[in-house]
């Protein structure tokens, strides 16, 4: 669906700042989280989990805790599907153990009893019997000779021969010669950057409620991205029919892309039938560290050459992801975003998705992007320092336009990026003076968003307002924003549409929502929905008039005729029309499915000053600026939440957050008392700049927004804390100790 | 005798990951009118991308990136690029 003609349209819904209808629920607490439902006769759920980071599991012995006065059942490995295969394998494998433990906190086991206490107790009482076998947590480990074979046979036929078996999967690509673009420059500069696997942070922690007969037929209530991929996936894993369960996304308290994976619902769906009752199971905080996807950790070889004038030359990239005991980290993303906002003659980009003892990866906000944007961006600020050239400057020398072809093969379409960089560049934080001790960075990032299944449904009331149901879970205010759109397009207040995340069995098949997909999607969907309502209530109003459809027109709510020749009548508004449908035709009902396929790319610029104390090594985010391309913001106040929110986070993975494993292989921080997230006091007021560079492949011009902004913050806040310290920072986080070692190595 | 289909003459650019699964070359012909003929004549030619393909690509015609559709139109004016399934977070 193309963009809209929009010269002379005037939006007078979208673009506004309106209230969000799920405010008032969140406030009060009358919103149901993932934990907040309950059922007769509900028994409570526990997971026995690995202690060991890689295990062969010898025998699991369930005697004495069936015995707890209060258990009703235990499951394990057994109890699911035999006949999966593919990634549907990979998630069985993942949510309960096969024959080995790959992780410290796989899951060996479950038990449903009549109290989360008992359910609890009865996890003392399983013994299970280990063979510990050698494990790898560091990626570079993982890859070298001596590792330990996870998974032997997992590599797919994109490997070169002679690597290590823990690497799974490979991607190579770009274009130019190489040697001659290096010997072109004249500066090159080549480097090593880690960075740590960071956690989402979600502050809901996963949980579910699930019923599940012994006829096949079952309800599920969960805290998901995507009900529908809940439904599809526990469907495999118990060899149920898809349509037989019934699934009801809860609101979310965060996702991030942690929730579009499956650990728990599998569990839950096998308990209740094999008890027969349904069985609540919420996971604990060191749960979500040690058993739920982080990102993957990195490990990353950069070398880029640029002329004297800022032209960069070359650029290549080596890109390491361990992703966990899985095949499945994001590599080729990483790979594909990192040189993007550059337009190259020479360039290419290797990935390598390595298996390692460490809980399955799951997608994080832009998955791969930000380590990728790290390493280079990182390299572009050294090149800019030692030829003394303006960092934006260089960026916009270089900047991938429409037109000019991006590292990763195609041409580019209409993009912003261009945009970004002239609105930082003119941006007063630029020029600001800088205080002692503070340093300032600038990074580019991009991410490439995407549409997927998505079907809608708008129904419209006697009284004249609408109910709008999506199948996309609302995880950054897409109520809001998908009211205004069908508002705007039916001619009526924001107030009288009505937003709900329907179930599985009233929609059909909606992708997760990630990808920065919402908006974009279930927004084109929404419009193509309202569009067919408001064609149905024009047939409503032509036949009244006894005139052709063709002659009706709909304006600011009302039916009218299309010209002087249609005839002379009294427009209709769409609160009549509607009060009568149920003699002049029937209910009136709206539909859009699809798969949108025009997704726009999206770019970002951010501006950050960090200043560094010298003595402790603590760094601090002192200023931080914004500039993002969201195409056309439906709810601008969403949009900056959501530049604001990647922002924070990525302070977080910039300067504290990680994943520590002792030498045992187990979580060290499985809490955030030792897995510090960043809290308010951490934080500088996140200015932020929309530039509105209309998306060719949506009615509006919208580009997704939720992921992009998380792609610059590591390299910006990065080369901030870099020039401050007067030391390359090669490694996330950047802690104090991390920052000391630097200084006292410089000197 | 009456032309009913003719299918156009496409080059694909596959990333260079994928080299070594189609007898050393990036740059593909094949014969394919829509996105989905694409796939189903890449198999064909190269039985080694079956894997690759099964588990997931996406087609970029002009620029525009086209993750799932099997039906959208192609013609021999195309750019046509084979990445990775795109999806995020």
């Amino acid at each position: 669906m193309a963009l809209d003609n929009q010269k002379n349209r005037e939006f007078k819904i979208v673009g506004t700042r309106p209230d969000r209808p799920d405010g008032l629920d969140k406030v009060t607490g009358r919103a149901k989280f993932g934990a907040d439902a309950y059922a007769t006769g509900m028994l409570h759920a526990a997971i026995l989990r690995s202690p060991h980071a890689h295990a062969k599991i010898i025998r699991i012995s369930t005697e004495k805790a069936e015995k707890l006065p209060g258990v009703k059942a235990i499951v394990t490995r057994e109890d699911f599907s035999k006949k999966v295969t593919g990634e549907n394998w990979n998630v069985l494998e993942n949510v309960m153990a096969g024959d080995t433990a790959l992780y410290d906190g796989h899951a060996i086991a479950a038990v449903a009893a009549t109290s989360s206490l008992i359910a609890r107790d009865a996890l003392k009482l399983m013994e299970v019997e280990y063979e510990i076998l050698p494990h790898v947590t560091d990626v570079d480990k993982a890859m070298g000779k001596s590792a330990p074979v996870i998974r032997a046979g997992a590599s797919d036929k994109s490997v070169p021969e002679g690597l290590h078996p823990n690497v799974v999967r490979y991607h190579e690509s770009g274009h130019g010669d190489l040697s001659a673009g290096f010997e072109a420059a004249d500066l090159v500069i080549e480097d090593t950057f880690k960075t740590e696997a960071t956690h989402q942070g979600y502050i809901e922690p996963h949980a579910c409620l699930a019923q599940l007969g012994g006829d096949g037929k079952g309800e599920l209530w969960c805290c998901t991205q995507g009900h529908f991929h809940v439904q599809k996936t526990c469907a495999a894993l118990l060899d149920i029919e898809t349509s037989a369960l019934r699934v009801t996304a809860s609101e979310i308290g965060g996702g991030f892309g942690g929730k579009t994976a499956i650990f728990i619902e599998p569990v839950a769906l096998a308990l209740s039938r094999k008890t027969n009752r349904p069985v609540k199971l919420v996971m604990n905080r060191s749960e979500v560290f040690r058993a739920t996807g982080p990102t993957s950790s990195t490990s990353m070889d950069i070398k880029i050459g640029m002329k004297k004038d800022g032209t960069i030359t070359a650029g290549s990239g080596v890109f390491r992801l361990q992703g966990g005991a899985f095949p499945g980290a994001p590599m080729e993303f990483t790979a594909m975003c990192a040189f993007a906002p550059y337009n190259l003659e020479n360039v290419k980009q290797i990935g390598y998705d390595v298996l390692s003892n460490r809980p399955k990866q799951a997608a994080y906000r832009a998955p791969g992007s930000p380590m990728a944007a790290f390493a280079v961006e990182s390299i572009i600020d050294e090149l800019c320092n030692r030829l003394e050239l303006d960092p934006i400057e260089v960026r916009l020398k270089n900047a991938s336009r429409e037109g000019t072809k991006a590292s990763f093969g195609p041409k580019w379409d209409r993009i912003g990026l261009v945009e970004c960089l002239e609105a930082a560049k003119q941006h007063p934080h630029y020029s600001a003076p800088l205080k002692k001790g503070q340093g300032r960075g600038v990074s580019s990032g991009f991410w490439f968003n995407h549409g997927g299944e998505t079907a809608v449904t708008l129904a419209l009331s006697e009284d004249g307002t609408a109910a709008l149901s999506v199948g996309t879970p609302d995880i950054g205010g897409s109520r809001a924003s998908m009211c205004q759109m069908a508002a705007e397009e039916l001619g009526i207040s924001y107030d009288k549409v009505r937003t709900t995340i329907a179930d599985t069995a009233t929609l059909g098949y909606n992708e997760v929502s990630h990808g920065s997909r919402v908006t974009y999607a279930s927004g084109l969907a929404t419009i193509k929905a309202a569009r067919d309502a408001v064609k149905k209530l024009c047939a409503r109003a032509a036949k009244k008039w006894n005139i052709d459809e063709e002659a009706v027109i709909w304006e600011d709510g009302f039916a009218k005729p299309s010209g002087p020749n249609a005839g002379d009548f009294e427009p209709i508004p769409l609160a009549k029309l509607t009060k009568s449908m149920g003699r002049t035709g029937g209910p009136i009902v709206g539909h859009f499915e699809a798969t949108p396929e025009g997704a726009g790319v999206s770019f970002a610029t951010h501006i950050v000053d960090a200043e560094v104390d010298q003595e402790t090594g603590r760094a601090h985010v002192v200023r931080y600026t914004v500039v993002q391309d969201a195409g056309k913001a439906i709810h601008p106040s969403y949009v900056e939440g959501q530049y604001q929110g990647g922002a924070a986070q990525g302070i977080g993975w910039a300067l504290n957050e990680e994943y520590i494993y002792g030498e045992d292989g187990r979580l060290q921080n499985t809490g955030f008392l030792d897995y510090r997230i960043p809290v308010a006091s951490d934080l500088p007021m996140i200015d932020t700049v929309i530039i509105e560079v209309a998306n060719p492949g949506h009615p509006y011009g919208v580009r997704g927004v939720g992921e992009t902004s998380i792609c610059p913050p590591l390299a910006a806040i990065a080369n901030a804390v870099s020039n401050a310290a007067g030391v390359r920072l090669k490694e996330l986080p950047m802690s104090p100790v991390r920052i000391l070692e630097a200084i006292k190595n410089k000197t | 005798m009456r032309l009913l289909k003719i299918k156009h003459k496409i080059k694909v650019n596959l990333w260079s990951g994928l080299k070594h699964l189609a007898d050393g070359s990036t740059e593909v012909e094949i014969y394919a009118n829509t996105t989905g003929d694409i796939l189903t004549s890449l198999v064909e030619q190269f039985p080694s991308l079956k894997d690759t393909i099964d588990a997931g690509v996406s087609i970029v015609i002009d620029g525009k990136v086209m993750a799932y559709s099997l039906t959208e139109p192609v013609n021999s004016e195309n750019e046509i690029y084979l990445l990775q399934r795109i999806k995020g977070g």
